[in-house]
């Protein structure tokens, strides 16, 4: 069985440790803000210029003023700031937000990821996401193992243009969870009940298998 | 010192076909509606627009894109509107989509007198094509020029007669960059009050940086997604 999005958020939520600063970014990674272990302070960025973002407002208290990255309206929590741009991607830059997640629309066995513009398809824009690539100690991109024709994501090299280069340090998927290593995608965990030799053949780029690959578990 | 124009006609009267603008907010948040209304009456044209968004089909600068008034938009995502994209495609519309922070950093350059800036943003990418690339210390960085924008037009919460300004929320976001950045700066405000009513630890920016100010109205805070939670 395949992840959901939902366990592959709860799967990503077990990177989290105590003080961390998170980003998340739009699609699953928002999923992930659902499954904070209970007791451990999470603070999340919001690159609009927000940290400690709250759930969504309940109806009729919404604030046009307060929205996140995703120009959702939001809330704030207990020790929330605001600041301007330049600050959120100053922090960002020098390297104080210790984990970001984000959705990809390829990532090669060297950590490049592209996920922002399909020449003559889709112009939108790569947001916040080059800056974030750019500087994050650590990246974990969610993102669906293949795309909707069936073709695999994780390739030797990105087709689509770069949104970074040798940035991404480990990918979940709906069928696994990979670091990216020199040797390329090395395999960590599967879901449960898909087999090494799925992930392999609808891996593209290189994939190193060591050992028995354990089965991802939910309670 | 009194900044105080009548009105956003009054204060947008000088901007003339073919400038560049910066135009405050994230998305529909915090953005000069007024002045916005304005340049849409103005019929000014050929305008160079840096923006982080290009606003919605019928809200934002999304005004100006209908009417033509755009030449050409800087901004970092403009996803949310259709008309940029049809206009884009059909090649009417030029665009420069760079990184978020390397927008805000380009105004907060502008604003400090610095001419220009390394960062790690785009490296590897199509955004550092033809750009100077340095490395400091086993990283490499891009180097990115402040911008030069013949006028700002911001939208903060309060202000007073002076100039200062103080924004709300995330409403904040390119508002205080973009102010310090402009050759003239113009602020619509959703409150003005007299000079001293502000508490001078709570301004975000000083008055030097603003040239007109006017208190705006009729403001809509239109809310591009809203979402809310049951419980």
């Amino acid at each position: 069985m395949a992840l959901t999005k939902e366990q592959i958020a709860q799967r990503i939520a077990r990177e989290l440790k105590q003080g961390f600063y998170v980003n998340l970014g739009i699609g699953i990674p928002t999923l992930v803000a659902n499954y904070i272990p209970k007791g451990m302070d999470v603070v999340l960025q919001s690159e609009n210029g927000l940290l400690g973002m709250g759930p969504f407002p309940l109806e009729g208290k919404e604030d046009a003023d307060l929205i996140n990255a995703g120009k959702q309206t939001i809330t704030t929590v207990k020790g929330s700031v605001f600041f301007d741009s330049a600050m959120s991607f100053g922090m960002i830059r020098a390297g104080k937000v210790n984990l970001t997640v984000l959705g990809a629309m390829e990532v090669s066995d060297t950590g490049d990821i592209a996920n922002w513009k399909i020449p003559g398809k889709m112009v939108k824009g790569m947001g916040g996401a080059m800056d974030l690539v750019a500087s994050a100690r650590n990246i974990i991109v969610a993102m669906m193992h293949t795309n909707p024709k069936g073709e695999s994501k994780l390739l030797p090299a990105c087709t689509l243009p770069l949104t970074g280069v040798r940035c991404v340090k480990k990918i979940v998927t709906d069928l696994a969870v990979l670091d990216i290593t020199n040797d390329g995608f090395r395999l960590l965990e599967r879901a449960p009940g898909v087999t090494v030799e799925e992930i392999r053949a609808k891996t593209a780029g290189r994939l190193v298998v060591a050992g028995e690959i354990p089965e991802l578990q939910f309670s | 010192m009194n900044k105080v124009v009548a009105g956003p006609d009054v204060a947008v009267a000088d901007i003339t076909d073919g400038v560049t603008l910066m135009l405050g907010g994230f998305g529909l948040c915090g953005i000069p509606e007024n002045c916005i209304a304005a340049l849409v009456r103005k019929k000014v044209n050929d305008l160079t627009c840096i923006s982080n968004n290009a606003g919605v089909d019928d809200f934002g600068i999304g005004l100006l894109l209908q009417q033509r008034q755009v030449k050409k938009m800087i901004s970092s995502y403009v996803g949310e509107n259709a008309t940029f994209e049809r206009q884009l495609l059909s090649g009417e519309l030029a665009v420069e989509l760079i990184p978020q922070g390397t927008l805000a950093t380009r105004c907060l350059a502008a604003g400090y007198g610095m001419p220009a800036i390394y960062t790690p943003a785009g490296v590897g990418t199509e955004v550092g094509i033809g750009k100077e690339l340095r490395n400091f210390d086993g990283k490499e960085y891009l180097l990115e020029m402040a911008f030069a924008a013949d006028f700002a037009i911001v939208k903060a919460w309060k202000g007073d007669t002076m100039g200062n300004l103080i924004y709300r929320a995330t409403a904040r976001n390119f508002n205080p960059l973009m102010a310090m950045a402009g050759k003239i700066t113009i602020a619509e405000v959703e409150e003005l009050v007299p000079a001293g009513e502000l508490d001078p630890d709570a301004i975000h920016t000083p008055g030097i940086y603003v040239h007109r100010i006017f208190e705006g109205s009729g403001y809509e805070k239109r809310i591009e997604q809203r979402t809310t939670r049951r419980d």
